[in-house]
């Protein structure tokens, strides 16, 4: 397949994905018909089903919405208490609780880890989409491997690691790690897109007596950027959930270390705390103020993610 | 043309594979070298110590319970959810009624598209957070809350889903696939897309229904996506850390209770950063870093068929 699905989905609108149906002729109706009507008990079943998967995932969110605005003792109380003032404090009283400082240190560390990864990235799967040289199956073959394991395995050697670098509990320790493990993703669907890419104008850009590194930053990555913009929404998602690989690296190497937590590794924290200290309303309004960002990402870009994931279906 | 390639490419490369390789390749060929020493991970202070860490793990029953329950999650997490995944895409891209064109998803099909992927943004700490909501031992929880209400429970002894050691792993197996389902409808809602609609139309025009259609079209189709769907599930099953770490009762990263929900990664840390047995930690992880690569060759031989083109 070649890039062009990929640039034409999100183009699309919403509702009219994939071409469009020619208008067909007399024969229509009577085979729709049949085709929709096979098994009323399936259909209202499997609508029904829809329905239910769709309350399992708003209910639970809507409940942490709602719980900010409780007090404590009606989240203690039943699940079905509606909450009596709307008062917006409590997002304030949870930024101060710590909330704000996390936020800060996830988008120092995110502000640079994503674009490193994305040019790193690219511009190694470039090299091995577009160039023939001896080793370059064995390179791209030991990027993807990567994407094999799950990176706990290597947590032990990699605290160490860090550690001799002198960069634990530091930004540039954590943008670093963020950047290797995102490697095999980014290696492997940016070679998958560079490859798509039609090589005319690369090669009418040589011919202008453009050097390979020119034609790399100005031809070829704003072509690529289609699939830039999806593999680079992922990143930011996957990288903004990290958990394991922050607790591990981001603890306070002193007494008086700053506190770099991110927010996925604060909140966590603070929610074991609350069993100590209770204020759940604002570890509520904390929730929910972690969950908007990535909301709004989503819902700005879904179909630059949806047809990022199509990206690699169709290489 | 071809002068000056090799430079560039040089040039091109060696950041990447430079940092590649520092962080993620060597740390992991390293845990190979530790797991034979019996190093505390305080100290520099190690000593070789052969296999005796693997010997020990075989005797730790501890590491016996844990590897059954991967195990258990790896034969169960990715059945469910490629099933649940694959029946909401079909819904949502070729489900539907007729209506005015030939083949379509449900009505509505683009805003649960949307809804559905709604988990996969969630990080871990609001999953824990809300699920430590929803599952509380109480009436106060949202499910025990619903149970009570729809009378399916008894207010007075309901079910402590996370501190039950009999529903403990079920409970975090749900919300592992609760999590995951949505990612998957997306990604085989975009292979289904690529069939082409043709191949729809001719079925419909044959007479064929929509079970017909799915098991005789839809899936051979998508057998490349469904065996890539297989082995990057295998790989979450292997992890569970996040999951089982902050939902579970435990000591320190869960497990709890009584390990009937440790995980090989959960066990791995504890030993790692709360028992100081860094060589011991190393010697698991060698050992789940073959099973993983175990599970991923035979999910991508035993499901290999010759691909379709189209």
């Amino acid at each position: 397949m070649s890039a062009t699905p990929i640039t034409k989905t999100s183009d699309e609108p919403e509702e009219g994905r994939g071409p469009a149906t020619p208008p067909a002729g007399g024969r229509r109706m009577p085979k729709e018909q049949r085709f929709g009507d096979a098994g009323g008990v399936l259909n209202v079943f499997s609508h029904g089903f829809l329905v239910l998967w769709t309350v399992m995932i708003i209910l639970p969110l809507l409940w942490i919405v709602l719980g900010s605005f409780k007090t404590d003792a009606q989240i203690g109380g039943s699940a079905w208490a509606w909450p009596a003032n709307w008062s917006f404090s409590v997002f304030g009283r949870a930024w101060d609780k710590g909330i704000g400082g996390f936020f800060l240190n996830t988008v120092i560390v995110l502000g640079f880890s994503v674009p490193l990864t994305m040019l790193f990235g690219s511009m190694a799967a470039y090299v091995l989409a577009r160039y023939e040289f001896p080793g370059n199956r064995f390179l791209y073959y030991l990027f993807v491997a990567g994407a094999m394991f799950p990176p706990y395995l290597a947590l032990v050697p990699l605290f160490f690691m860090v550690r001799n670098l002198g960069m634990l509990n530091t930004y540039q320790g954590l943008i670093l790690v963020y950047v290797a493990f995102s490697m095999p993703f980014t290696v492997f669907f940016m070679h998958s897109f560079f490859r798509t890419l039609p090589t005319a104008v690369h090669e009418a850009a040589m011919i202008d007596g453009c050097s390979h590194t020119r034609a790399f930053f100005q031809v070829m990555l704003p072509i690529a950027k289609p699939g830039l913009i999806s593999v680079g929404i992922f990143n930011l998602l996957g990288q903004w959930n990290q958990y394991i690989l922050p607790l591990t690296l981001m603890q306070k190497q002193s007494g008086t270390d700053h506190d770099r937590s991110v927010l996925t590794q604060g909140l966590v924290n603070l929610s074991l705390q609350q069993g100590y200290s209770g204020d759940y309303p604002a570890l509520f309004a904390g929730m929910t103020l972690a969950m908007l960002p990535v909301l709004v990402v989503y819902l700005s870009f879904q179909r630059q993610v949806q047809s990022g994931l199509s990206a690699g279906v169709l290489k | 043309m071809r002068h000056r390639k090799y430079p560039f490419i040089i040039g091109f490369l060696i950041a990447p594979v430079g940092l590649y390789a520092l962080l993620m390749l060597w740390p992991y060929l390293q845990t190979f070298g530790y797991s034979l020493t019996d190093w505390s991970g305080e100290s520099s202070v190690m000593h070789f110590v052969g296999l005796k860490n693997y010997t020990t793990l075989f005797s730790d029953s501890v590491f016996q319970q844990a590897l059954l329950h991967n195990l258990l999650l790896l034969l169960l997490l990715p059945v469910i959810t490629i099933l649940l995944a694959l029946f909401f895409a079909f819904m949502l891209n070729v489900g539907g009624r007729g209506g005015t064109g030939g083949v379509q998803g449900v009505r509505g099909s683009a805003a649960y598209r949307v809804v559905f992927f709604f988990p996969q943004l969630l990080s871990i700490a609001i999953l824990t957070v809300m699920f430590e909501g929803v599952f509380r031992s109480d009436a106060s929880g949202l499910l025990n809350g619903i149970l009570v209400k729809l009378g399916l429970e008894n207010a007075q002894n309901p079910i402590e889903w996370l501190n039950d050691p009999n529903t403990v792993l079920w409970t975090v197996l749900a919300v592992t696939v609760w999590w995951w389902v949505g990612f998957y409808l997306v990604y085989f809602s975009a292979a289904m897309q690529a069939i082409p609609k043709d191949i729809y139309e001719a079925a419909l025009l044959d007479g064929a229904g929509r079970v017909h259609t799915f098991f005789r079209i839809t899936l051979p189709l998508l057998w490349d996506s469904l065996q890539t769907a297989w082995v990057y599930l295998a790989i979450v099953a292997m992890d569970f850390f996040a999951q089982v770490s902050t939902l579970t009762p435990g000591v320190a990263y869960g497990g709890g209770p009584d390990y009937h929900s440790e995980v090989l990664s959960t066990y791995l840390m504890r030993n790692f950063l709360y028992y100081g047995k860094s060589g011991y930690a190393c010697a698991m992880g060698v050992v789940i870093l073959f099973l993983t690569l175990i599970v991923s060759l035979v999910a991508l031989r035993s499901t290999r068929r010759g691909r379709i083109e189209f």
